[in-house]
């Protein structure tokens, strides 16, 4: 037996949860340069808990970031230049999920970037979180391109995510905010005494919430949550497969630096006035590739049989001709069966479209399918009636 | 009376009357976790000591199983293609993963007994 798992050599970071993680059972891995747990129980047990009561997944690697600026159009107008959603729209305590290009248009990450509500800090003040691996590469992008703002990279700050149809229930017993957000909607609140932001957001398909905090408090939080018999620790192995079943792209993996945000499918990521406006990094390529149509698109495919296609596996056309690779790929456990996303000619990305994928030499049959693959279960409100 | 040998890579066979029933053992079920495919050889297929014979599959990963002695394949866990979680289940028994002649008895001894394997995963 022999894993063909990867994973990096370089001392790992701790996260404020670690001796947790490590008293509960979690198996540890090196993880974007921490050490995480990828399962507790088993991913399987983790991932079906989380689609029908709720789960706590510790993503503090992530990178929480501050963005100071003179007023909140300045700051959004300058962070406009590289990001295509519309910041100038986002209403205080809303959240929008986009991308960070390059100037050919190019994914550098992808990011959420949260206007605070009014009053709880600085104007001009807004919240991003990004991919860990990619955090002090942004950071550093973002201060070379856009000198005028100030950026705050927090690597003392938490983030714990409770994620599942029960995350509300089991949040109300310590804050109101479940019953103040939506689906996107962010907002400080206190947990048990601690100052926490607490945001109806994740990235399992389920409702759900993040809850940033600091590294001093982070523990007596996620003690508090996993009290609650609904509430099960869940690892990265689960966070993976949630995410690939609800449709979801993995920075560098299905998608990078050399993929635009229309050919990864993230149009939603753009704002709509900014599809005729342009004004970002990339937007000539971006547009064009909206106007002409991409080449190529990211779709979800769902195979045949029990063998997981995985990420690299090869896509097979019609005329036997490979088309494209695997980016993520796993065993659904919802579904229980193959699942996978991968780049293919627009000509064969429709739904239903018939493409085989190889894997060890074997011919895999699978079929175009419309994502998410596990429909979402998200609580939404209308824009302006947060209380 | 059957003897059990084990490889490094936590592959164990049982011997009897000239045929080793193989699969992984109880401690690599548990560091795999959930399986979820298991891909087993052909009935007659001949393998060498070492050779990828088998995969095995979790969520996350894919594993090879090596041939822990060389011989011709006599039989396969059919069970396994509806319900391969008999291997996380029952590694040892009804998790089996297939069956391979002896061809060289000796080949047994180049393996760890169960004291041995035991001290490897300690």
């Amino acid at each position: 037996m022999a894993q063909s798992q990867i994973e990096t050599a370089k001392e790992p970071l701790h996260t404020a949860l670690f001796e947790r993680h490590v008293a509960l059972g979690g198996r540890m891995v090196d993880f974007a340069g921490y050490s995480l747990p990828v399962q507790y129980s088993g991913i399987v047990a983790e991932h079906l808990h989380t689609r029908k009561a709720a789960s706590l997944f510790d993503v503090s690697h992530m990178g929480q970031v501050t963005v100071g600026g003179a007023d909140f159009e300045s700051t959004a107008g300058a962070l406009e230049q590289l990001l295509p959603g519309d910041l100038f729209g986002l209403a205080p305590g809303e959240m929008r999920y986009t991308v960070l290009l390059n100037q050919s248009g190019g994914i550098e990450d992808d990011l959420i970037v949260t206007r605070p509500v009014e009053g709880q800090a600085p104007a001009g003040t807004l919240f991003i979180v990004v991919n860990a691996a990619r955090k002090h590469h942004d950071v550093a992008l973002m201060r070379n391109r856009l000198p005028g703002l100030d950026f705050t990279l927090h690597d003392d700050r938490a983030l714990i995510a409770l994620q599942g149809p029960q995350a509300a229930d089991v949040l109300r017993e310590f804050t109101d905010a479940p019953d103040r957000l939506g689906f996107m909607q962010s907002m400080p609140s206190t947990f048990d005494g601690a100052d926490v932001q607490i945001s109806r957001s994740g990235y399992t398909g389920e409702d759900g919430f993040e809850i940033a905090v600091s590294d001093a408090d982070a523990d007596r939080v996620a003690e508090r949550l996993l009290s609650n018999p609904l509430v099960l620790p869940a690892g990265l192995g689960a966070r993976d497969s949630l995410r690939l079943e609800s449709g979801l792209c993995l920075y560098g993996h299905d998608m990078d630096d050399g993929i635009d945000p229309v050919s990864a499918g993230l149009l939603f990521a753009i704002g709509k006035h900014r599809r005729q406006a342009g004004g970002f990094a990339g937007a000539d390529q971006v547009l064009e590739v909206l106007r002409e149509g991409p080449a190529k698109k990211r779709v979800g495919i769902q195979f045949e049989g029990r063998m997981p296609v995985r990420e690299g596996a090869e896509l097979v056309g019609p005329d036997g001709e490979v088309i494209g690779r695997v980016t993520s790929g796993t065993f659904s456990p919802s579904l229980q069966a193959p699942i996978a996303m991968g780049y293919v000619p627009v000509g064969l990305a429709a739904t239903g479209t018939t493409i085989n994928a190889t894997v060890r030499g074997k011919m895999v049959t699978g079929v175009v399918t419309k994502m998410p693959f596990v429909p979402q279960n998200y609580v939404r409100r209308a824009p302006g009636t947060q209380a | 009376m059957g003897v059990t040998r084990f490889t490094e890579e936590h592959e164990y066979v049982s011997a009897e009357n000239g045929v080793g029933t193989v699969g992984i053992t109880e401690y690599a079920q548990e560091q795999l976790g959930d399986i979820v495919f298991v891909e087993l050889p052909s009935v007659g297929a001949k393998f060498h000591k070492g050779d990828e014979v088998a995969v095995v599959e979790s969520v996350k990963a894919a594993s090879e199983i090596y041939a822990p002695v060389g011989g011709t394949v006599t039989e396969i866990n059919e069970a396994l293609n509806g319900d391969p979680g008999l291997v996380n289940s029952d590694p040892t028994g009804s998790g089996w993963l297939f069956r391979i002649t002896l061809d060289d008895a000796g080949e047994l001894d180049t393996l760890m007994d169960g004291d041995a394997y035991a001290a490897h995963i300690a």
